[in-house]
């Protein structure tokens, strides 16, 4: 892997992220925002982060040891923890912390 | 009108959870991307030019496997898609922005979107600034101080990656709990789980993501439908 290719996918990234974020402004600036894309700026920004969560998960394997267990017990930390508390910073911590253990000590 | 001083103050006191929470996610960025055998540089660059928490730790993974300008572009799209309706809301807000509005939009992240969408008189465009702006610099010191410490002790513990699934589990449950209809939420899972078994984990997001966007308009299709026959 080259440097310069590493520089061209980071510009890359870079660019079209701050189009995104400029994109809005520069159509509906003016206009009144058409039902239909308030409707996906509504629900997508729920149905994303599903998404990412599974994205990060991707790696997983069930079939083979430790069987996902990690993962399962460091979301279900996280997951009742925030629930509990709704303290963001703890319950990332706390989960982040546990599955490290999980798959230094425990599962290895 | 508040003074400089008093912006200051109140933009230091709103961003502290933010910056609590980009300290540490900056840092565990800086340090799996030094990991991955990209330095204090390449941090510094990214934080600054890119400026998307999520974003950045999935290019990792592009960067680290040599993805294709292709795959970048299309999985920025797509990660960072939902930047499109932060914009849309915050269009009225900063109107009148002048010559600060420019990066008031380019440094728009999911944190400082929460902190600048609420409703407040006291709210003007030089506070926005300076949200913006201290959220800004807590992010790109956050990962150079990572990627830096993870260079002087080699220092990446296995499965400190987890701390993006975290993130994300937290955005998750926080939606989940302020809402009352969840069917958004369980559509984004289970069309990538079906997804991720189809396609596999290399090459799953694209599909979920047209799956996501199609079963949400057919859904908004059938409401739509069921509403006008409630009408009747």
């Amino acid at each position: 892997m080259t440097d310069s290719h590493s520089a061209l996918l980071i510009a890359v990234c870079a660019v079209i992220t701050a189009a995104l974020r400029f994109i809005p402004f520069l159509i509906f600036g003016k206009k009144k925002t058409p039902p239909f894309i308030s409707y996906l700026g509504k629900v997508l920004p729920f149905a994303i982060m599903g998404m990412l969560v599974v994205f990060c998960l991707k790696g997983t394997s069930v079939t083979s040891f430790p069987y996902g267990i990690p993962e399962l017990i460091g979301v279900l930390t996280v997951a009742v923890l925030h629930i509990w508390k709704r303290k963001t910073l703890l319950s990332i911590i706390a989960g982040t912390v546990i599955y490290i253990l999980l798959v230094n000590f425990v599962f290895i | 009108m508040n003074s400089l001083k008093q912006d200051i103050r109140r933009a230091l006191k709103a961003t502290f959870p933010v910056f609590s929470g980009y300290i540490v996610l900056g840092f565990g960025f800086g340090i799996v991307l030094h990991s991955k055998g990209f330095g204090v540089l390449w941090a510094l660059c990214m934080s600054l030019f890119i400026y998307a928490g999520s974003m950045q730790y999935v290019a990792i993974d592009l960067l680290s496997g040599g993805a294709s300008v292709i795959t970048m572009a299309i999985t920025t799209v797509l990660v960072n898609a939902r930047h499109l309706f932060y914009g849309i809301s915050m269009i009225d807000k900063y109107k009148g922005a002048g010559k600060m509005k420019p990066y008031l939009i380019f440094a728009l992240t999911d944190e400082t979107y929460s902190l600048v969408c609420t409703e407040d008189e006291d709210n003007s465009h030089r506070y926005h600034l300076l949200v913006s702006l201290f959220n800004h610099i807590y992010w790109v010191s956050g990962s150079v101080i990572g990627a830096a410490v993870g260079s002087a002790f080699n220092f990446a513990p296995k499965g400190i990656d987890f701390a993006l699934t975290a993130l994300f589990v937290t955005v998750f449950v926080e939606q989940w709990l302020s809402s009352k209809d969840h069917t958004a939420a369980i559509t984004g899972v289970l069309s990538s789980v079906i997804c991720l078994i189809i396609f596999g984990a290399d090459s799953f997001l694209i599909p979920a993501m047209l799956v996501i966007t199609l079963s949400l308009t057919v859904l908004r299709f059938i409401r739509q439908r069921k509403g006008d026959k409630n009408d009747d």
